[in-house]
């Protein structure tokens, strides 16, 4: 008997009338009932917190699997969502909380080019991870309950493009199914080359479909976004709302660090003609790489100049050292020609022409994934983008006199195989800060790895000013006054 | 008739061009896409370089007559063409900073001859030649077809870059509509050669399946199906890129067996050619690697090696955003006074970049033939070289109007 109605409850549960019938949405449908300021509020906060993680867990370059873990404990402990299967009560307050919550930070981040940008980021990644960490089931009646554009390829086409198919997804077998989209719905798998092309269309394996659902679902919020940025002006009349979203807006935009964002205020500007002892004392290889280059060439190409000259201005070169150190450098040039091709973007990078943005210097992360170099460009991260005998000819002849030997080479090899580019600099950072007391392990300080350029020439200076003032540097970072 | 002398256009012969010759109907057709002018004309970014380096942004014209008007005045040295924006650009400064954005714009390719100096042994930096011609019309085959095929566009227009290159121009609806982000998507998938000064190997394309790399993707393997002939005939035979021992050293780099590089080290000297030294390559290959099985690794860096000398070399940028500004057809390059004129893409191997008219040399031409009658710019052209070029324009563009009149007569037929 009990067995029985457990049973019953069950059933219910599964075909039970919910307002949300699905735990994943597109919100496609706005909450149309009436809610509360506080609710209105307090979804959209919650939402936010767990947002602004997603954010911070970026900046900080964590790897996806960590990222993911991170946002899920926030998902728990502020828009909690459960399964489908799960037996609660709750599931459609919880379902009507994560999508108020949801249109409600769509007003607040709808207004800026900027903001919407890095609400569609944090959103399609909120998305992605609650995709992924769903039941096949329910990701199946998700896909079927949105309306996307795909068709399944029959088998006839399927045998008239076995080699290209097979050669496109090489792992695949011959059972795998395929899906028919316009290209530029999977623009992801295209740029991978992980899908066959023909005539504009891409023939995704089934087990991709998830790339599908994620354009998609950025697409669609993309467009939404923009419309209500268009619809917002007629909502200003409302003054209960508008110091509320001006607020949530505020709160996404303090809750990131903008580290590395502008010059550092080390006190002391750094003059130009400093700047090539500097670069033999404290710049990390990409750097060095580039100044050897500037200084043998007397000449950078565009994206060399961009990477160098940010990290100059950030280390607090002033404009106008900024003019004379490039001047300088670029020997071979008349006035006149360095004032007409080189001199604007220079006082660009600065923010003083164009659209006046205050460049942030680029971190290892947009080096190494970005602007990848061309064929004849230098700039990049050397120990990515140099073949392997020259990476370890470049690291004898730039950093021998600081210590580092042929013996050395090995480890930093290994770690460049595995692809740990981060590792291998903060390696050669502790090798030639050996005679400073930097051990293996300590990093630049406390453990850490290396994510920016900027962070190493800092450590690396600041290293050299506590010898000179008479303080010793602790192995844990700490500074202790001897 | 090929002109040795370099000529640099002056500004009197660049507004007699600008006056007489100048397509602006054309352009305007092109750009256009329908008769009467559309936001693909009017709300188009036209960027004028003056003769004395002065760059002016933003402009914008409602019609061709005004267009043509206006490029007089100011007698350029060239011009360049950029994005259909959301308001007319010469309104810029009277719109909202956020109603002001690319919203279409023909995909555009840049291919510079400059990219290939580490191959090419006949010429570098600003120079080309015939025999360099070699490398883009290879670029050009197989670009037009992986578009053609792949993506699916029917509409592109090859230009002439008026000294070392060649640009592509693609006006399809969805290829004008698509994002910065489609943008890059495709390009990267059209980009093969990467790396740095820095790195030897500048092909690494292959998926890795169980740690070992697998075959080419299906795009890559018909590209180099399309360039086996084209490194026989230019790499091994007319640029004899393996002869010199900068070359050979280079080739053996890419070699990822040490025994064989060892043994092709001690026998290769400066005196045979790329051909006998591509042949030693395969033999020493063969005779180390008896059985077809053991032998993958080293067909693949074979075919690697096909590809990193022959490739598309893109400067990749120019085609990932919306508003970068590309120089129009038919402007007169302010270095060699040569019209950027279009190319069929099915004759590349005739075109000789070298026999390009000048902007004094049809200046000539029309002084030669009959006094003007009319003076009406039409007439002008048919009496120089330039007309072949401007029919070809002129046919492109016929092309995209016919589909905007057949997408209309079909919107007109579903009520």
């Amino acid at each position: 008997m009990q067995k029985s109605s457990r049973r019953q409850e069950e059933e219910v549960q599964v075909h039970s009338d919910l307002k949300y019938s699905h735990r994943l949405s597109l919100y496609d449908r706005p909450p149309t009932e009436d809610i509360t300021l506080e609710e209105f509020e307090t979804c959209a906060i919650d939402r936010l917190y767990v947002l602004s993680e997603i954010e911070s867990c970026y900046a900080r370059n964590r790897p996806f699997d960590e990222l993911k873990k991170i946002t899920k404990s926030q998902c728990e402990k502020h828009v909690p969502l459960d399964h489908n299967s799960a037996i609660t009560k709750a599931r459609d307050d919880q379902r009507r909380k994560d999508i108020t919550g949801h249109f409600v930070l769509r007003l607040a981040f709808c207004r800026s080019e900027e903001l919407r940008r890095r609400f569609v980021k944090a959103e399609t990644t909120l998305f992605r991870i609650r995709y992924l960490d769903a039941s096949e089931r329910e990701r199946r009646d998700f896909c079927k309950s949105g309306d996307f554009d795909w068709t399944q390829v029959d088998e006839s086409e399927k045998s008239m493009y076995a080699p290209q198919l097979k050669a496109a997804v090489p792992d695949a077998d011959a059972k795998e199914q395929y899906f028919k989209v316009k290209w530029t719905s999977v623009p992801d798998l295209v740029e991978k080359r992980r899908v066959f092309l023909k005539d504009g269309w891409a023939y995704v394996p089934s087990r991709e479909q998830s790339s599908i659902v994620f354009q998609e679902f950025q697409t669609r919020l993309e467009k939404a976004l923009q419309m209500t940025a268009k619809a917002l002006p007629r909502m200003d009349e409302d003054t209960r709302l508008e110091p509320i979203l001006a607020n949530l807006s505020q709160g996404f935009i303090a809750g990131m660090g903008s580290e590395w964002g502008t010059s550092e205020n080390t006190g002391e500007g750094i003059r130009a003609e400093m700047v090539d002892e500097l670069a033999h004392k404290h710049f990390p290889m990409c750097m060095r790489n580039l100044h050897d280059n500037l200084k043998r060439d007397h000449h950078l190409k565009h994206f060399g100049r961009l990477q160098y000259g940010l990290f100059l201005k950030v280390l607090g070169l002033s404009i106008e050292e900024a003019l004379a150190f490039w001047r300088r450098s670029f020997s071979g040039y008349t006035d006149d020609q360095f004032n007409k091709q080189y001199k604007y973007n220079i006082r660009h990078s600065y923010g003083l022409e164009g659209r006046r943005a205050n460049y942030p210097a680029k971190s290892c992360q947009q080096i190494l994934m970005n602007d990848q170099p061309g064929a004849s460009d230098s700039h990049g991260c050397p120990y990515r983008h140099f073949s392997p005998n020259n990476l370890q000819t470049a690291l004898l002849s730039m950093y021998s006199p600081q210590g580092l030997t042929e013996a050395d080479l090995p480890e930093i090899m290994n770690m460049v195989r595995a692809e740990a580019y981060h590792v291998a600099c903060t390696r050669v950072y502790e090798i030639t800060h050996a005679t400073q007391n930097v051990r293996k392990g300590d990093g630049i300080g406390s453990g850490e790895t290396i994510t920016h350029p900027n962070q190493y020439a800092r450590a690396s200076m600041a290293l050299e000013h506590a010898a000179a003032d008479g303080v010793k540097v602790e192995a844990d970072g700490d500074i202790v006054m001897s | 008739m090929p002109s040795a002398e370099i000529e640099t256009p002056t500004p009197e012969l660049m507004l007699a061009f600008y006056r007489r010759l100048y397509p602006f109907k054309s352009i305007f057709k092109w750009l256009n896409h329908e008769h009467t002018p559309s936001r693909l004309f009017t709300h188009r970014e036209i960027s004028f370089t003056l003769q004395n380096d002065v760059y002016l942004r933003y402009h914008s014209f409602t019609t061709a007559d005004e267009f043509k008007k206006q490029t007089c005045t100011l007698n350029p040295t060239r011009f360049e063409i950029g994005p259909v924006y959301t308001a007319r650009p010469r309104d810029k400064k009277t719109v909202r900073p956020g109603a002001f954005t690319p919203v279409q714009r023909e995909l555009v390719f840049d291919i510079d001859m400059t990219d290939y100096d580490g191959i090419r042994t006949c010429c570098s930096g600003a120079d080309i030649c015939k025999r360099c011609w070699g490398f883009i019309g290879a670029a050009v085959r197989v670009l037009d077809s992986a578009i053609r095929q792949q993506f699916g566009y029917k509409h592109l227009l090859w230009v002439y870059s008026g000294r070392r290159g060649i640009h592509l121009w693609i006006s399809d609806r969805e290829a004008m509509a698509l994002t910065d982000d489609q943008r890059r998507s495709l390009v990267n998938f059209l980009t093969v050669i990467q790396g740095g000064k820095e790195m030897h190997k500048k092909v690494n394309v292959r998926p890795i399946i169980k740690g070992s790399s697998a075959d080419l993707p299906p795009s890559i393997r018909q590209a180099l199906d399309q360039l086996v002939q084209p490194f026989e005939d230019l790499i091994l035979l007319d640029q004899d890129c393996f002869r010199r021992e900068e070359g050979w050293k280079e080739l053996l780099q890419l070699i990822p067996d040490s025994k064989i590089v060892e043994k092709l080290e001690r026998k290769w000297t400066d005196d045979r050619s790329s051909d006998d030294k591509w042949a030693d390559l395969k033999d020493e290959i063969k005779a180390s690697y008896p059985s077809k099985a053991t032998r993958a690794p080293m067909t693949h860096a074979i075919e690697d090696i096909v590809l990193q000398y022959t490739y598309p070399r893109i400067d990749a940028e120019v085609s990932k955003h919306r508003n970068h500004l590309l120089k129009a057809p038919f402007c007169v390059h302010p270095k060699t006074g040569r019209i950027c004129v279009p190319i069929d893409p099915e004759a590349i191997d005739e075109f000789d970049p070298e026999l390009v008219p000048t902007v004094g040399q049809l200046l000539r031409e029309l002084d030669a033939a009959a006094p003007e009658t009319t003076g009406e710019e039409h007439s002008d052209r048919e009496r120089t070289s330039l007309k072949p070029y401007v029919e070809m324009l002129e046919k492109h563009a016929l092309g995209l109007m016919s589909v905007v009149r057949r997408d209309r007569i079909a919107n007109d037929m579903t009520w």
